[in-house]
């Protein structure tokens, strides 16, 4: 049986540097834009890194900021100062 | 990078906030200062195990409390100056924020209350923590609705009396009466029962889908206090998800009462979903997701996922989740005709959907519509049409459990009624569904105490017996503003004067 975990973001300009983010860190993340937000699912694990958020962002990012931007999630979270990571083991 | 790193990191900064301030007893016994702690029969052997996979400490939780606050607020600035409600998709869609403020906000209140409580309740600090930030949630969640829905308060009826209408009018003792159940319960198992499978199993469904609804629906306001109350959840579903598993990794003793729990929980929180069901299938005039792609995704596919995880703890999948996942195809119909032949008793309007509405439904619900509910709207239209508009005055059987009308029907039967009942201690008792007996066979007890409306209209405790008066004087439902039928209807008339479509009636929105 597949077994996803999923985060979902609101739909604003944060979320997007984000969404980009994931897409290039989980390239088999499967991104669904749905009014006022985007979900995104993937097989059994996901991963938001700081350092690509920099990169996108051109500025410091804090893991946690992501709190202020994020909906809803599926999956055992693991975070620490430099990722943010969904999982099923 | 060690020069760089003066600042504690996560990990530290979590482990300061919850065990460094932290302290062992010393002239008081442990089971004194935490009496609550071990009744339930649950075992913990090291709380120091306890872990918030966000470690938020204090000072981050304000700052980003604070953050989302401003945007907020400034987003009700705007939509209140700029007149948002007139912008709104139709005027129908106000009844699901009337069901909301009456039915939904005060759960949060409730929540807030129910975690403030166990928060003093455990002898660990991280889970005191958590639940201290929770409770501080629930309530700004509380507010903020309060606060979106009082511009909506000022334009349409039957948003004037939300809690006191919570503790009285006979559908809203489901969600009542959800809450109360769980926060007359232990610690552990209001933990089980909220954080986990309200929260992490069943929220999304409201939260989610319904407030991208509200999105599609023109209404700015609600789908912004609608998400930034979900970042919060997003938080409580991690602390519900580690709940679960801190308590079974403790103790092997633990697995059986949890899985005791998450099945009455899952199934007392099915039963109080079916208002959203409702609310998503035919209150949303612009149309995102059905009830059951909702119900797929979030709890078929989503706690699929969830229980095979939790597998390996010897915790299966809720005992009732067949019946729910068959119900899918039958819950939002059911409810809605149940509703609409009661609305000379509640505080929003129902209708008969239109034409391409019920073309909506017949795509999204192509085993069960066409069959069984469209010839119910079709003939409850003709008697419409013909000036009997049909008000059920007989009131109806409720559950001694949920306390939803047994108006479902058994699980593969779509038109055989489903009730049960039982004699304890010489009283009869009934209820919707195998389940809600099943869990009044197990506590007794508690459940010989509900307070049904229907039982107390009859008992002559609700200010009188005809529906008028209970409506009226107990209710505080305004007779001919609030209640009845949807087209026609004062707030219809309101709408169409807001669109130029007919001369105002009442000058609400003069200016």
């Amino acid at each position: 049986m597949s077994q996803l975990v999923f985060i979902a973001f609101q739909d604003n300009d944060n979320a997007r540097y984000m969404v980009e983010a994931i897409q290039e860190d989980n390239p088999e993340a499967e991104v669904q834009h749905q009014p006022a937000m985007i979900r995104i699912q993937a097989e059994k694990r996901l991963v938001i890194n700081r350092e690509t958020m920099e990169e996108k962002l051109g500025r410091d990012w804090d893991v946690q900021e992501m709190l202020i931007d994020v909906i809803s999630i599926g999956g055992n979270v693991d975070e620490d100062d430099d990722h943010f990571i969904l999982e099923w083991k | 990078m060690a020069v760089k790193n003066k600042k504690l990191n996560l990990k530290d900064k979590y482990q300061y906030l919850t065990r460094d301030m932290a302290w062992e007893p010393s002239y008081q016994k442990k089971e004194d200062i935490f009496p609550d702690e071990q009744f339930e029969g649950i075992k913990i052997t090291d709380w120091s195990q306890w872990e918030d996979p966000f470690r938020l400490t204090m000072d981050a939780y304000w700052k980003y409390q604070a953050e989302k606050e401003k945007k907020l607020y400034a987003i009700f600035d705007a939509f209140a100056q700029n007149n948002g409600h007139q912008n709104i998709s139709d005027a129908r869609y106000v009844n699901a924020l009337k069901l909301f403020l009456t039915g939904v906000s005060p759960l949060e209140h409730a929540a807030y209350q129910g975690y403030a409580k166990v928060g003093r309740q455990f002898s660990g600090a991280g889970a005191r923590v958590a639940c201290q930030m929770q409770a501080i949630d629930e309530l700004r969640h509380s507010q903020t609705q309060q606060h979106a829905m009082s511009h909506y308060n000022k334009h349409f009826n039957g948003l004037h009396d939300a809690a006191y209408m919570h503790d009285r009018v006979w559908f809203l003792s489901v969600p009542k009466s959800f809450f109360d159940d769980a926060r007359s319960a232990g610690p552990f198992e209001f933990l089980t029962a909220i954080s986990f499978s309200f929260e992490y199993v069943l929220t999304n469904l409201l939260f989610v889908p319904f407030m991208s609804g509200a999105a599609y629906n023109g209404d700015m306001a609600t789908v912004t206090f609608g998400f930034s109350a979900q970042s919060d959840e997003a938080r409580h579903m991690t602390l519900g998800l580690e709940v679960i598993k801190f308590i079974l990794e403790q103790h092997e003793d633990n697995v059986p009462i949890v899985q005791r729990w998450i099945d009455k929980w899952f199934w007392r929180g099915f039963r109080l979903l079916s208002l959203v069901s409702m609310m998503m299938d035919y209150m949303l005039p612009n149309k995102v997701m059905s009830w059951a792609e909702a119900w797929e995704v979030y709890y078929e596919q989503n706690g699929g996922a969830l229980f095979k995880d939790l597998e390996r703890y010897g915790i299966r999948p809720p005992k009732y989740q067949d019946v729910a996942n068959d119900a899918k195809h039958h819950l939002s119909h059911q409810l809605w005709t149940t509703f609409y032949q009661y609305s000379q008793a509640t505080n929003f309007h129902t209708w008969i959907p239109e034409k391409e509405e019920m073309d909506w439904m017949s795509e999204k619900y192509p085993e069960t519509f066409d069959k069984y509910y469209r010839p119910r709207y079709e003939y409850l239209a003709k008697e419409a049409a013909a000036g009997r508009r049909f008000y059920n005055n007989t009131l109806p059987q409720l559950c001694q459990v949920c306390q939803v009308p047994t108006l479902f029907t058994e699980m593969g039967a779509p038109t055989k009624l489903s009730h049960r009942q039982l004699v304890h201690e010489g009283e009869r008792y009934h209820f919707c569904s195998e389940a809600c007996c099943d869990l009044f066979k197990d506590e007794p007890e508690k459940y010989v105490q509900a307070w049904l409306p229907v039982h107390q209209i009859y008992q002559g405790n609700c200010e009188g017996a005809d529906v008028e008066t209970v409506v009226q004087k107990y209710y505080h439902i305004n007779i001919g503003e609030d209640n009845f039928e949807y087209v026609g209807s004062p707030d219809h008339k309101h709408w169409l004067s807001i669109k130029g479509q007919k001369p105002a009636d009442q000058s609400k929105d003069a200016a």
